[in-house]
């Protein structure tokens, strides 16, 4: 008997820190190319710089940062210079704020598409999927048209959080009319995405008409913006956008263990003390303001919040304590790559990076599809 | 411990599910659920788990009213496990019965909630199962990961709706076994929807049986499954046979009304 109980308690036990390792190995692995194609793109464009010189560039920019905050420590420390003079403008004024927004973006988007798919108990959402992308765009689009006008000088609010809040409310609306209609219709895995798709195609053909309605100058402006791409990056929108992300992660990360508990059924959750109606609200509600943060500075960006979620939970499983960062790391890389991709491969014509995400979103698709043969998708 | 359903009333839609029923659960008590589909067993139990609110009529659990009782704190003393199953892809036997002790965790995994997994799972004899992922199971095989579940969860009352479904009559029997072992050892008490007249007549203690969302039996198994009630009820004209093993229930052909 006393031989059994060691044994007993290594079998679970056992299990347990082997799936945690294994996760630790997935995200510090993503944490370290994330990091690594961070500096790669940074050094790539249609002005080449090396590796070691980006570094110094972004030490370079640090410093001046912290020679303005702190005055008195103003030479105390003195960090190398790049060798190529130029580096330094390049990699901070242009390439970091764009770098920097990319991760941002595919973090939102990921974690968005995690908790929507763990909250909704279905696989096949995500911000895209749900017609939410759609609906934010609209909502940005429509802020760029009317303009910051009366009520954003009222308000204090700067062009860039005046975009961010249209497009949250328009999002957050889309949201509410898609659980409004699943709830009323049951929360069946298809209504779900039909009434996303149909809701999606609503406030796409407000952006249409906002288009048809807007004269040359917003038109253009508009069309860029629509077809999703970094180009909005500015270190306005970095400082803008960094406190939101890294809020919203924090909060639902915290919620991890009820979106774990989630997937056992809105009945078993019930029983287990949890309030499901009030979770999945409060949840979808950060998760779409999150992901519309991010969309008011890229437009359209779909994929991502579907895809990384789906490669992260087949490899180390559906706890969402560990699935939300890995999620976020994975498609803060994808979305990195692609943008850097699609900036360099014509250069010095850039290309939308949504066209590089869909040809790798929509083989993926396929994948999955072709994959499931037999054994149905879900 | 003690529970005292009174007068409990939840209609389900224009359906009066469950209408003015009464009973009382103590301590390693097995309370067995019986009637014809569509009797109300599942909505009782889902009212009793606070999943639905009950219209009137109360539940009280040691003189508390489990419906103003705060959810969290219920959820360790109540254990619910569902007739119909829902689990998610890559999510492994361990990881879903440690959900069991949610309440428990508050973010990290202590040790002594492993142990506790590893021990429902011993109880189950499902410990080789531990590693797969819940897609790779059986019906039965998952039924009994459910089981573990509320074991894990260590309650001190089941509310089982219809556990044994999907099982053989081996594994019906083995868990029926288990769980009346369980509510003896732990000083719980065990409600359990059940369609199967012969494991409620062999494995309860008190039978409450219910048609049309009424109670119209309670009492001592012998007593409230006689021939003549289930006639009435379930319109089957029964016997009861008995042999060495002892009494058992044998629906013989439909009854037809003189």
């Amino acid at each position: 008997m006393t031989a059994k109980i060691p044994k007993k308690a290594r079998s679970v036990h056992h299990l347990y820190c082997e799936g945690t390792r294994k996760r630790f190995t997935l995200i510090i692995t993503l944490t370290a190319l994330l990091v690594i194609s961070a500096v790669i793109s940074a050094g790539i464009g249609t002005v080449s710089i090396t590796p070691a010189d980006t570094l110094f560039a972004i030490g370079q920019g640090s410093q001046q940062i912290m020679d303005s905050a702190l005055p008195s420590l103003q030479g105390t420390i003195i960090l190398p210079v790049p060798g190529n003079p130029q580096a330094g403008i390049i990699v901070n004024n242009f390439r970091l704020p764009r770098i920097i927004i990319a991760i941002l973006t595919g973090m939102s988007l990921a974690v968005a598409g995690t908790v929507m798919q763990g909250l909704l108990r279905n696989p096949l959402v995500s911000p895209f999927t749900l017609g939410m992308s759609s609906a934010a765009a609209f909502g940005a689009a429509l802020a760029i048209v009317i303009g910051p006008g009366i009520a954003a000088t009222l308000f204090f609010l700067s062009y860039e959080s005046w975009i961010v809040l249209f497009a949250f409310l328009s999002g957050w609306l889309s949201m509410l009319l898609i659980y409004g209609i699943a709830r009323s219709r049951g929360t069946n895995q298809a209504t779900l995405i039909l009434a996303g798709v149909v809701i999606g195609y609503l406030f796409q053909a407000g952006v249409l008409a906002l288009k048809y309605l807007s004269n040359n100058d917003k038109l253009r402006e508009l069309t860029t913006w629509l077809m999703g791409g970094m180009w909005g990056a500015s270190w306005d929108a970095v400082i803008l956008l960094i406190p939101c992300c890294i809020v919203c992660f924090l909060i639902l990360e915290s919620m991890s263990w009820d979106m774990n508990t989630l997937a056992a059924g809105d009945d078993v959750a019930k029983s287990m003390g949890i309030n499901v109606e009030r979770t999945r609200l409060f949840g979808l509600m950060v998760a779409t303001f999150v992901a519309s943060c991010c969309l008011a500075f890229t437009g359209i960006i779909g994929f991502i919040g579907l895809m990384s979620p789906h490669i992260c939970r087949m490899l180390i499983g559906n706890d969402h304590r560990y699935l939300i960062p890995a999620s976020a790391l994975l498609g803060a890389l994808i979305l990195l790559v692609s943008d850097t991709a699609a900036r360099t491969i014509l250069s010095p014509v850039e290309i939308p990076v949504g066209i590089v995400m869909y040809i790798i979103g929509g083989l993926f698709f396929l994948y999955l599809l072709l994959r499931s043969k037999g054994r149905g998708l879900y | 411990m003690e529970i005292i359903v009174s007068q409990l009333t939840k209609p389900y839609g224009d359906i009066p599910a469950v209408t003015g029923v009464s009973f009382e659960v103590h301590p390693q008590e097995v309370v067995a659920l019986v009637g014809p589909n569509g009797s109300g067993k599942s909505t009782l139990i889902k009212t009793m788990a606070t999943i639905f609110s009950p219209t009137s009529g109360t539940v009280t659990f040691d003189g508390e009213d489990i419906f103003t009782a705060d959810p969290a704190d219920l959820a360790t003393r109540v254990g619910y496990v569902p007739q119909h199953f829902t689990y998610t892809l890559y999510t492994s036997v361990f990881e879903t019965i440690l959900l069991g002790r949610r309440r428990h965790i508050k973010w990290s995994v202590s040790a002594e909630e492993l142990t506790r997994v590893q021990d429902a799972l011993d109880t189950l004899e499902i410990g080789h199962l531990a590693a797969k992922n819940m897609d790779q199971l059986s019906g039965g095989e998952r039924q009994k990961v459910f089981i573990a579940r509320a074991l894990a969860q260590d309650p001190a009352l089941y509310l089982f709706d219809e556990p044994t479904s999907a099982l053989d009559i081996r594994h019906q029997i083995d868990v029926m076994e288990i769980m009346r072992e369980v509510t003896r050892s732990h000083d719980a008490a065990m409600i359990i929807a059940v369609h199967d007249l012969n494991l409620a007549y062999r494995y309860a203690d008190v039978v409450v049986m219910l048609d049309h969302g009424t109670r119209v039996g309670y009492g001592k198994p012998a007593n409230v499954l006689a021939p003549s009630l289930i006639e009435q009820v379930y319109g089957v004209t029964a016997c009861m046979v008995e042999n060495e093993y002892g009494q058992f229930l044998l629906p013989v052909r439909k009854h037809e009304p003189v």
